[in-house]
């Protein structure tokens, strides 16, 4: 499990990152952490029983998403999805959703 | 597996391959925006492949290398062994990740990689260049740790149908075979293996088979581990409910040998006869990893970077799914590796225009399964990158369990497999 030299170099990487930009595709890479369960790009399959999220509209989802979080709406699985992430990567979520097609 | 084989082939049939193929893959693609070469069309793979199109807009060319001629999925293959599924269900093609996706598939094996050059050989000969690998290779068996396994005869009557496919079919023959009073014997290595709640999943769908079909008949899993690895409580409340009498559950039962003429499984102090001997042989990241020089830890899993994907010692390798050395309570199972092979296209798009990837990635992972043909159950939880630690970290307080099972997550599990199956393949 020690590796002093990779973690170093791991160490100056991350640090060096962190210097940079954060990825302009944050919110792409945010929904695609989304698609397993609601499709490529919120598009789900038809009749797979699972709701798209392609093109809603950003304050619909982003209050289901904050209901489920706060425990107002029940569901089998989001609430325990949703606490995983923060309220700004919902927002970055629903925003990434609502410009698809 | 072929390993002989493979390496006497090396040495005299593949030149004329190699001089061959070499031309195509070259600089050509350059200027388009680089060319990947995927290694594995599974979980990881497929959708590594399918996001390197689909976020280049299709200015990254894509080769991907996979020995099936088609996708056959471990998710939803329990249920194949159970009766409720056919293997035409859990089969797909590849064809609309190439006439659709613009990936180009060669169905081949590689034999080994060359890290330095950048290229790979095949075994059908030839050599492709890559500027960065995807490597999602899975796994393979330790059958050291099991001597009266460890050889093809062996293997061929004492199944672990752990990788989907040929063995699927196999295993449920054997258990159609199986007499009404028989015995199924199901042994589980020590964690971590490939889907840890597989093998209780499996273990429900023998006993529900068994309950409809055989009712006289026993299921007993041998489980290396001290208790039940994932959705214990669940399980435990599945079994007590529906199958009563018929599921056998041991723990701290590793398997140290097998006898294969009498279907006999010896434990350290016991011995246990089976009708159908079924066992999940402990497991490491398919040869390909460590026959490519990359850094394993304990021997048996890939390090890797987790803001790329790629490997700790080895340069424009990035490795994915069950192969690699997870960070804390990640599971290896398909939804990891189609959320690893996300990060790994969202880093390597970055990487070829030279630029650092995402600082803050996040994963998240899902692993339902059946407790009988309708109702399910499932674990989820989510991860954050750690800068401190420089690991994807579980989030305290998401994911969890279901609270029952239900047909209503037995509906969502069969969407799920819909919709990450299109999500990776279409
Ligand atoms: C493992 C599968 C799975 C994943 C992954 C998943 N969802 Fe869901 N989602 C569901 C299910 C199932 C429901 C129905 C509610 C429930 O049972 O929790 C749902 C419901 C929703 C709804 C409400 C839809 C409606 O109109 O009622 C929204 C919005 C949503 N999900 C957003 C997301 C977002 C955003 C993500 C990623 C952060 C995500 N989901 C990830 C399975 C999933």
């Amino acid at each position: 499990m020690k590796h002093p030299a990779a973690l170093l170099t791991l160490t100056v990487l991350t640090t060096s990152l962190f210097a940079q930009a954060a990825d302009p595709e944050r919110a792409r890479n945010l929904a695609a952490t989304c698609a397993n369960c609601h499709g490529t790009n919120g598009r789900a399959v038809a009749g797979s029983g699972i709701d798209p999220l392609a093109g809603i509209d950003k304050r619909v989802s982003l209050q289901k998403l904050a209901d489920f979080k706060n425990g107002q709406r029940p569901g089998t699985i989001m609430p325990q999805i949703t606490r995983g992430y923060s309220d700004e990567q919902l927002e970055l979520i629903a925003a990434y959703f609502a410009t698809q097609k | 597996m072929a390993g002989i084989n493979r390496r006497s082939f090396l040495k005299t049939g593949a030149l004329a391959g190699l001089l061959t193929l070499a031309g195509c893959a070259g600089g050509g693609m350059r200027k388009t925006g680089g060319h990947v070469v995927v290694v594995g069309g599974g979980y990881g793979g497929a959708t590594a492949a399918k996001y390197l199109r689909l976020w280049s807009a299709n200015t990254v060319e894509v080769t991907l290398v996979e020995r099936n001629p088609a996708f056959v999925s471990c998710p939803m293959s329990n249920l194949v062994i159970g009766g409720s599924r056919s293997m035409d269900d859990i089969t797909l093609s590849y064809d609309r990740l190439r006439d659709q996706r613009g990936v180009r598939i060669i169905h081949d094996e590689v034999l080994a990689i060359d890290a330095q050059a950048r290229s790979l050989r095949l075994a059908g000969g030839g050599e492709l260049r890559y500027d960065r690998l995807v490597v999602s290779p899975g796994i393979d068996f330790i059958w050291q740790d099991i001597p009266g396994l460890d050889s093809a005869s062996a293997q061929a009557r004492i199944l672990h149908a752990w990788k989907a496919g040929p063995q699927t079919v196999a295993l449920r023959r054997q258990l159609e075979a199986m007499p009404d009073g028989g015995v199924f014997v199901l042994s589980v290595p020590r964690a971590p293996y490939r889907c840890p709640p597989g093998p209780y999943e499996r273990a429900s769908l023998v006993a529900d088979y068994c309950k409809r079909h055989k009712p006289r008949s026993k299921v007993i899993i041998l489980d290396a581990n001290d208790e039940i690895v994932s959705k214990k409580g669940l399980f435990v409340r599945a079994w007590a409910e529906l199958y009563p009498g018929i599921i056998e559950y041991r723990p701290q039962s590793e398997l140290r040998d097998v006898d294969v003429a009498t279907r006999t499984a010896h434990l350290d102090f016991d011995t246990v006869r089976a009708d159908v001997l079924n066992v999940i042989p402990p497991q490491r990241a398919a040869d390909i990893a460590a026959r490519s020089g990359l850094q394993l830890i304990n021997q048996r899993w890939v390090e890797i970077d987790w803001l790329s994907m790629e490997s700790s010692n080895t340069p424009a390798v990035h490795v994915l799914g069950d192969a690699i050395f997870p960070a804390p309570t990640m599971p290896k199972s398909g939804h990891v590796a189609n959320q690893q092979a996300k990060l790994a296209a969202a880093a390597i798009l970055r990487l070829l225009a030279g630029e650092p990837p995402d600082p803050a990635p996040v994963l998240m992972n899902t692993c339902y399964s059946f407790v009988d043909s309708r109702n399910a159950i499932h674990v989820a939880s989510v991860f954050q990158y750690d800068r401190r630690t420089g690991v994807v970290q579980p989030v305290a307080g998401a994911g969890g369990v279901s609270s029952a099972r239900s047909e209503l997550e037995g509906r969502i599990a069969a969407g799920w497999a819909q919709n990450i199956w299109a999500d990776m393949l279409f």
